[in-house]
C-alpha cells in the first residue's frame, strides 16, 4: 500500500464550504433551467446565475486544493485518490456517451430498419408506413423536419478530426516537457492545444449555422437530425469544457504550479483530452462516415 | 485494546479528536465520513416517511373498489413519485451513509478519499428531491406516467416533466460522485495488510455495487435527457414517426434499471454477510465463493435487462436470450442463500433484533427472487407482466429485502455509532409487528396478480375486493414502523445502556476494534491488523 | 428432443381443437405434461402426496374455466386458448419448483435455528467451506433452470408463428378506448370496424364519491364492474385469429387473461399475435400498460362465438357499414410471420 513515503499521513480537510456553495449552484441551475423551458420570465437568468456560483464555486475549490497542492499537505496516497476520481468520473462519461450512441445505433440497426419493413417490421411497414422505404440518414415515416441535406465526412469533419488528433500529438509533447523540464516548449505546446481546441469548436460552430441556415439539417430532422445534433452537441459542450480547463491549467503552468514529478492537474485534464478525443473518433466513425 | 486505532493523531491539525463546533460547520461544512454518513441515514429515514405516506395513500384508495379519495390522475402521481421517493431517496442514501459509515471503519481507513466532495455528494441530494416533491405543487402535478417514465406518456405531463428530470439529474450526479468516492476508498485506502481478499463482506458488495452506479446513472442521465430533448427540442429519438422508437426508451431505460435493482440488492447482501456469522459465532460459509457470486450477479446484470420488455414486441430471439439470462442470476444468488443457511449450520446462534431482521431477510428475500425467476419465464410473463404480482414481487426483493437489510443495519452498528443499546425488546417488537404486516401487506399481492389485477390502476373489479382489504391492512400496519423504530432509537439515544467496544459477542472485523462510540476520528494512522481482528483474516478457515 | 416434441408445445392443428372437449376430458397436450411431472415426482412418498395435490388443483381449476377473476381467487387460470394453457404450466412448473426449493431451504434454515443455538448449548463449529456441497448446489440448481428454460422455449417457438390465421383484426388503442378492425376474414377485406370502451353503467359509478355500488354494476350474475364495454369484439372459436396491434396515442396493452398473452399497443408500430379460442364464452381483460388517468377504465370483452354464429354477426355488420366498405379498396396480402 502506497501508505508510507515520508507523510504517512492521509491528508483530511476540515470542513469547506464549497461544496455547500456547489449545492446552491447546481440547484439554482437546475431551477432555473426548469423554469426557462417551461418559459418561466425568471429561469434564464436563474440558470445564468446558477452557472456563474458554480464556476465560483470550482474557482474557489479547486484554489483549495491547489493551495494544499502547494503546501505539501498531499501525499501519493492522496495522489492516487486524485487519480481514480478523474479516472472514474471519465468512465462515468463514457457512460454518458455510451447511451447516446446506442441511441443512434439501435435507431440504425433497428428501428429504422423495421419501419421500413425488414425482419421483425414487416408489417408495421405493410399496414402503417408503406411508402416509407429504410434508408440513413432518414427523418422517418413522417418525414419530421421536411428534407434536409447532410453534413460531408471529407470536408469540416475530416479538418477537425485532424485539428483533435493533433491537439492529442501537442498536449503529450506538452506533457513530455514539463517532465523534463522544459518550461518554454511546455507553454507553447500547451498553448498550442488550447488554439487548437478553439478552432475546432469554431468550425464546429460554422458547421452548426451551415446545417441550420442552408442544408435545413435540425435537432428536429427525425432521429438522423436527433442523434447528429445530440452526440455532436455533447462532444462540442465537453471539447468546451476541456479547452477551458486546458486554458486553466495553462495558467497554472505559467505560474509555475506543477513540478516535474508533481502534476496531477495536468495530467486530469490531458486524460479528459485524450477521452474528448477518442469520443470524436467514435463521431467522426459512426455519425459522419458510416 | 486496540487503542492505537483511535488514539493518536497527526501534528498538523489541532482539531482532531474534537467534533467541529456550531451547526453549521458540524453538518452542512463536513467533511467527516461519520457525520455524512449520519445525514445520509437522517434522509433516507425522512424519505421512507414520505414515500411510505404516499403509499399509505395509495392503498387507502385500493382499500375498496370504487373512487373514494382521489382522483386517478392524482393516483397515478402518487404511484410514481412514491417509486422514486423510496428508490432514489430512500434506500440508495441510506445505504451510501452506511457504505459512508462503515467502510471507512471496515478497512483501517481515516475517511473516504475524497471527503469533500463526499459532502456535495450528500447535500445536492435534499436539493434535488426539494425539486422533485415541489412538483406535486405544480399547475398539473407531478409526473404521473410510472417511475419508469416511459415515453410517449410520460412526455404528456405538464410542467413537472423538465422539474423531474433536473430532479434525476442530480440524484445521478450525486450517486456517481458517491460511488467514485467509495471505489477510491475501498481500492486505494485499506490500511496495510487489509488486503481485497480479507474485506469484509459489506465492503466487497459497496465495491461492485459502486462500480455498477458509475456504470448506469449515466446511461439514465442519458436517457432522462432525451426525453428532454424530444419533449421541448423537437428530437425524435423515442417517436417511430421520426425514425425513433418509444421501445428504443425502454431499452435504454432498462439497461440502467436493471443493474439498479442489484444496485438495491447487493449491499444488502453485505450487510447480511456481516450479520449472520456474527450472531452464528462462526465465520462466513465460503467466504471467497460470496465474493464471486456477488461478481458474477454483477456482470449477469448488464445482458438481462429486456426481461422488463418481454411484451413488448421483441424479436423472439431476443425473448429467449434475455430469458436464459435472467435465468443464470438464480445460480450466483442461490450460492449466497445457500451459504448464509450454510452459515447457521453448527452455528451457536442467538436472536438479537439485528439477526431477526437478518433472518427475515432471507426467508423473504428468497421468496422474491423466486417469484423473480417465475417472472424470467417468458410465456408466463406474458400473464403475470404488469400486474400485482409484478408489484408483490419487487416490493418483496424491495421491502423484505433490500428495506429489512438497512433496518437490520441500522439495529446492528447503532451501538458502534452512538456506544448505546437500545432495546431488545421493543427492537424484537418492531421486527414482529412488521413480519405480520408486510406479508399482509404484500403476499396476497400475488394472489391479485395472478387473478389478473392490472397494476398502476386506482380502481378495480369488486373480485379484486377481498384481497384488497387484506394488503391495504397490511399496508396501514406498515406505516406505523417507522414510528415505532424512531421511538425504539431515540429512547435508546437517551436512555440506552451503554455500549462496549465489541458489542456483540461474535463480532469481528476492524468495527470492533474502536471504541462505541466511534470516536469522531478513527484510524488517522492505518492501524496494525491482528488476525483476530480480521472477520475474514485467515483464509485457512 | 426437439423443442416441438416436449409434450406441452402444442403440436395440434386448429381443426382438431375445435372438436375437442374444452374441460376436464381428452387428453390435451397439459394433460402430457402434467403425466410426465406426475411419474417424475411419483418416485418419492412426498412426491406422491404432492402430485395429488398438483392433481387436485389442475383437474379443479381447468374446469372452472371462468370468464370473470373470482373472489378470494389464489391462482392462475388455465384459459380457454392452448396460449394459456401454456403460460398456466409453464407457471405452475415454476411455481412447483420454486416451492420445493423454498421447503428445503427454510426447511434446513428452521432446522438450524432450532437446532443449534447457543441456549441449547450450542457450540459453534469452524469451518467454512466445503467444496463438494458448494458444487453441488451450483449445478443441480443449473439443470432444474435448464428443465423449466426447455418447455418454455418450445413454447415461444409456437405462440411467435402468427402465420396461416383465418382472420386478422387491427387493434389500435387510443386514450382510454380501443378500436377494432376486421381487416380480412378467409381472405377477403370486411371493412367492418368500431370503438369500444368502458359501459355506462361502470363509468357513472367509478367517478370519484360518485356513491354509487361497484357491486351493483352486473351482466346477469356477473359483476363486471370496470370490465364491460359498450360494444364487445366478437370473434369466431376453433379459427386460427391474427392481431395487429397499434395505438394512436400512448402505449398500451392489449390483455385478456383468458387468451394468454398480452401485447403492447406502440403507437406508429404494429405487433402481431395470434389466438385460437376454444370455447365460446365472454372473455373480459383490461389495458395492461400505464396510458395515463383511465388507465384502469378501458377494458377489453371478447364475445366469441362459433363459426355460424359469427358470419352470421359479420354479415349483419358489413350490411350496415355496406357504404363505407364500397369505397374501400381491397388491401394486397399482408406479409405473414
Ligand atoms: C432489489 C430489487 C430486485 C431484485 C433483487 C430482483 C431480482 C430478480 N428479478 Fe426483479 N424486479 C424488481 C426488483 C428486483 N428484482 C423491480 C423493481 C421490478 C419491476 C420494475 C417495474 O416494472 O416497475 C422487477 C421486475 C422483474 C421482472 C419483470 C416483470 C415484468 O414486468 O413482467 C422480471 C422478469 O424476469 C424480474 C426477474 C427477477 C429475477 C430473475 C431476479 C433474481 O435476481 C432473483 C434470484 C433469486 C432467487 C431465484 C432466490 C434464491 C435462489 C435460490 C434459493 C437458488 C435455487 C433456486 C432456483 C434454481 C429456482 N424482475
Ligand atoms: C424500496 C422501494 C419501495 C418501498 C420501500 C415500497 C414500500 C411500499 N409500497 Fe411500493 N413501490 C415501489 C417501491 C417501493 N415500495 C415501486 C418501485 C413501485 C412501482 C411504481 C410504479 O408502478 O411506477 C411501487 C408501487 C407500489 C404499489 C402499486 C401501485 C400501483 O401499481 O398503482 C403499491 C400498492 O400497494 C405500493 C405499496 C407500498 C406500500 C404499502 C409500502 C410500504 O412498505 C410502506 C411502509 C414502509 C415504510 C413507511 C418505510 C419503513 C422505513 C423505515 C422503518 C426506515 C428505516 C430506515 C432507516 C433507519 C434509514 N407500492
Ligand atoms: Cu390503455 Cu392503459
Ligand atoms: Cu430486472
Amino acid at each position: 500500500m502506497a501508505a508510507a513515503e515520508g507523510k504517512h499521513i492521509y491528508y483530511v480537510p476540515h470542513g469547506s464550504k464549497w461544496p455547500a456553495v456547489g449545492t446552491i449552484g447546481l440547484f439554482t441551475t437546475m431551477i432555473g433551467a426548469a423554469n426557462w423551458l417551461n418559459e418561466v420570465s425568471w429561469g434564464k437568468p436563474a440558470f445564468f446565475v446558477g452557472v456563474a456560483i458554480l464556476l465560483f464555486m470550482m474557482w474557489g475549490w479547486f484554489g483549495d486544493v491547489i493551495r494544499e497542492s502547494i503546501k505539501g499537505f498531499y501525499n501519493a496516497q492522496v495522489d492516487t485518490s486524485f487519480r481514480m476520481g478523474m479516472m472514474w468520473f471519465i468512465f462515468s462519461e463514457i457512460m454518458f456517451f455510451a447511451a447516446f450512441f446506442g441511441a443512434l445505433f439501435y435507431a440504425r440497426m433497428y428501428s429504422v430498419p423495421w419501419l421500413g419493413g425488414e425482419g421483425h417490421g414487416a408489417l408495421t411497414n405493410f399496414y402503417l408506413h408503406p411508402e416509407y422505404a429504410a434508408a440513413w440518414p432518414t427523418n422517418g415515416p413522417g418525414a419530421l423536419g421536411g428534407s434536409f441535406q447532410t453534413i460531408p465526412a471529407w470536408g469540416v469533419p475530416l479538418l477537425n478530426t485532424l485539428i483533435l488528433l493533433t491537439s492529442g500529438v501537442t498536449i503529450t509533447i506538452a506533457h513530455h516537457a514539463l517532465r523534463a523540464g522544459h518550461r518554454l516548449q511546455l507553454l507553447v505546446f500547451l498553448g498550442l492545444t488550447v488554439a487548437l481546441g478553439g478552432l475546432f469548436l469554431f468550425f464546429q460552430a460554422e458547421e452548426y449555422i451551415e446545417a441550420y441556415k442552408h442544408l435545413n439539417l435540425t435537432l428536429g430532422s427525425g432521429v438522423y437530425g436527433s442523434t447528429f445534433f445530440m452526440l455532436t452537441g455533447f462532444h462540442g459542450l465537453h471539447v468546451t469544457l476541456g479547452t477551458i480547463m486546458l486554458l486553466v491549467i495553462w495558467f497554472r503552468c505559467l505560474k509555475g504550479h506543477f513540478t516535474k514529478d508533481n502534476h496531477f492537474g495536468f495530467e486530469a485534464v490531458a486524460w479528459y483530452w485524450h477521452f474528448v478525443d477518442v469520443v470524436w473518433l467514435g463521431l467522426f466513425m459512426f455519425v459522419y462516415v458510416l | 485494546m486496540a487503542t492505537h486505532a483511535a488514539g493518536h493523531h497527526a501534528d498538523h491539525h489541532d482539531d482532531h479528536d474534537h467534533k467541529p463546533q456550531g451547526f453549521w460547520n458540524r453538518w452542512v461544512f463536513t467533511t467527516n465520513h461519520k457525520d455524512i454518513g449520519t445525514l445520509y441515514l437522517v434522509f433516507a429515514f425522512i424519505m421512507f416517511c414520505i414515500g411510505g405516506a404516499m403509499s399509505g395513500v395509495i392503498r387507502a384508495e385500493l382499500m375498496k373498489p370504487g373512487l373514494q379519495l382521489v382522483e386517478p390522475y392524482f393516483f397515478n402521481q402518487m404511484t410514481t413519485v412514491h417509486a422514486l421517493v423510496m428508490i432514489f431517496g430512500g434506500v440508495m442514501p441510506a445505504f451510501v451513509g452506511l457504505g459512508n459509515w462503515m467502510i471507512p471503519l471496515q478497512i483501517g481507513a481515516p475517511d473516504m478519499a475524497l471527503p469533500r466532495m463526499n459532502n456535495w455528494s450528500f447535500w445536492i441530494m435534499p436539493f434535488a428531491f426539494t425539486v422533485l416533491l415541489c412538483t406535486l405543487f405544480l399547475p398539473g402535478g407531478a409526473p404521473a406516467g410510472g417511475w419508469t417514465l416511459y415515453p410517449p406518456l410520460s412526455l404528456q405531463g405538464g410542467s413537472s416533466v423538465a422539474f423531474a428530470i433536473f430532479a434525476i439529474h442530480m440524484m445521478g450526479i450525486s450517486s456517481i460522485m458517491g460511488a467514485i468516492n467509495i471505489i477510491a476508498t475501498i481500492l486505494n485506502m485499506r490500511a496495510p495488510g487489509m488486503d481485497l481478499l480479507k474485506m469484509p463482506l459489506f465492503v466487497w458488495t459497496w465495491l461492485i455495487t459502486a462500480f455498477l452506479l458509475i456504470a448506469v446513472m449515466p446511461v439514465l442521465a442519458g436517457a432522462v435527457t432525451m426525453l428532454l430533448t424530444d419533449k421541448f427540442f423537437h428530437t425524435s429519438f423515442f417517436d417511430a414517426a421520426g425514425g425513433g422508437d418509444p421501445v428504443m426508451f425502454q431499452h435504454i431505460f432498462w439497461f440502467f434499471g436493471h443493474p439498479e435493482v442489484y444496485i438495491m440488492i447487493l449491499p444488502a447482501f453485505g450487510v447480511v454477510s456481516e450479520i449472520i456469522p456474527t450472531f452464528a459465532r462462526k465465520p462466513l460459509f465460503g467466504y471467497q465463493a460470496m465474493v464471486y457470486a456477488t461478481a458474477s450477479i454483477a456482470f449477469l446484470s448488464f445482458i438481462v435487462w429486456a426481461h422488463h420488455m418481454f411484451v413488448v414486441g421483441m424479436p423472439l430471439g431476443g425473448e429467449l436470450f434475455f430469458m436464459y439470462a435472467t435465468m443464470m442470476i438464480a445460480v450466483p444468488t442461490g450460492v449466497k442463500v445457500f451459504n448464509w443457511v450454510s452459515t447457521m449450520w453448527k452455528g451457536s446462534m442467538t436472536f438479537e433484533t439485528p439477526m431477526l431482521w437478518a433472518i427475515g431477510f432471507v426467508i423473504l428475500f428468497t421468496i422474491g427472487g423466486f417469484s423473480g425467476l417465475m417472472l424470467a419465464i417468458v410465456p408466463a410473463d406474458f400473464q403475470y407482466h404488469d400486474t400485482y404480482f409484478v408489484v408483490a414481487h419487487f416490493h418483496y426483493v424491495l421491502v423484505t429485502g433490500a428495506l429489512f437489510s438497512i433496518i437490520a443495519a441500522v439495529y446492528y452498528w447503532w451501538p458502534k455509532w452512538t456506544g448505546k443499546m437500545y432495546s431488545e425488546k421493543w427492537g424484537k417488537f418492531h421486527f414482529w409487528w412488521t413480519i405480520v404486516f408486510v406479508n399482509l401487506l404484500f403476499f396476497p399481492q400475488h394472489f391479485l396478480g395472478l387473478a389478473g389485477m392490472p397494476r398502476r390502476i386506482p380502481d378495480y373489479n369488486v373480485a379484486f375486493a377481498d384481497w384488497n382489504m387484506v394488503s391495504s391492512i397490511g399496508a396501514f400496519g406498515m406505516l406505523c414502523t417507522p414510528v415505532f423504530m424512531f421511538l425504539i432509537l431515540w429512547h435508546s439515544k437517551k436512555h440506552g445502556a451503554t455500549a462496549t467496544q465489541q458489542v456483540w459477542e461474535g463480532a469481528h472485523g476492524l468495527e470492533w476494534t474502536v471504541p462505541s462510540p466511534a470516536p469522531h476520528h478513527t484510524f488517522t494512522e492505518p492501524p496494525l491488523i491482528r488476525a483476530q481482528d480480521l472477520a475474514h483474516g485467515d483464509p485457512t478457515h | 428432443m426437439a423443442f416441438g416434441a416436449w409434450p406441452d408445445a402444442g403440436s395440434t392443428g386448429p381443426q382438431t381443437v375445435a372438436s375437442r372437449p374444452v374441460c376436464g376430458g381428452g387428453p390435451n397436450d397439459w394433460d402430457g405434461f402434467r403425466v410426465m411431472a406426475m411419474k417424475s415426482l411419483a418416485t418419492t412418498r412426498t412426491g406422491r402426496a404432492v402430485s395429488a395435490a398438483l392433481l387436485t388443483l389442475a383437474v379443479n381449476i381447468s374446469c372452472a374455466a371462468s370468464t370473470l377473476p373470482a373472489r378470494w381467487q389464489l391462482n392462475m387460470t388455465p384459459g380457454v386458448t392452448q396460449t394459456a394453457r401454456n403460460a398456466y404450466t409453464a407457471h405452475m412448473i415454476v411455481l412447483w419448483v420454486c416451492v420445493i426449493i423454498g421447503i428445503i431451504v427454510f426447511g434446513a434454515m428452521a432446522y438450524a435455528m432450532f437446532k443449534f443455538r447457543k441456549s441449547k448449548g450450542a457450540v459453534a463449529a469452524q469451518w467454512s467451506h466445503n467444496t463438494k456441497a458448494e458444487v453441488i448446489w451450483t449445478v443441480i440448481p443449473i439443470l432444474i433452470l435448464v428443465a423449466c428454460a426447455w418447455p418454455a422455449t418450445g413454447m415461444l417457438i409456437k405462440q411467435a408463428d402468427t402465420s396461416n390465421a383465418t382472420l386478422t383484426i387491427k387493434v389500435t388503442g387510443y386514450q382510454w378506448k380501443w378500436r377494432y378492425e376486421y381487416l380480412d376474414y378467409e381472405g377477403k377485406p370486411t371493412g367492418v370496424g368500431f370503438m369500444s370502451k368502458l359501459d355506462s353503467e361502470s363509468d357513472k359509478t367509478r367517478q370519484l364519491k360518485s356513491g354509487l355500488d361497484p357491486h351493483a354494476v352486473k351482466v346477469g350474475n356477473d359483476a363486471t364492474y370496470l370490465l364491460n364495454v359498450d360494444k364487445p369484439l366478437v370473434l369466431p372459436t376453433g379459427a386460427k385469429i391474427r392481431f395487429v396491434i397499434t395505438s394512436d396515442d400512448v402505449i398500451h396493452s392489449w390483455w385478456v387473461p383468458a387468451l394468454g398473452w398480452k401485447v403492447d399497443a406502440n403507437p406508429n408500430i404494429i405487433n402481431d399475435a395470434w389466438t385460437l379460442i376454444e370455447q365460446p364464452g365472454t372473455y373480459r381483460g383490461q389495458c395492461a400498460e400505464l396510458c395515463g388517468q383511465d388507465h384502469g377504465f378501458m377494458p377489453i370483452v371478447v364475445e366469441a362465438k362459433p363459426k355460424a354464429e359469427f358470419d352470421q354477426w359479420l354479415a349483419a355488420q358489413q350490411a350496415a357499414a355496406a357504404p363505407a366498405a364500397a369505397t374501400a379498396a381491397p388491401a394486397p396480402a399482408a406479409p405473414q410471420g
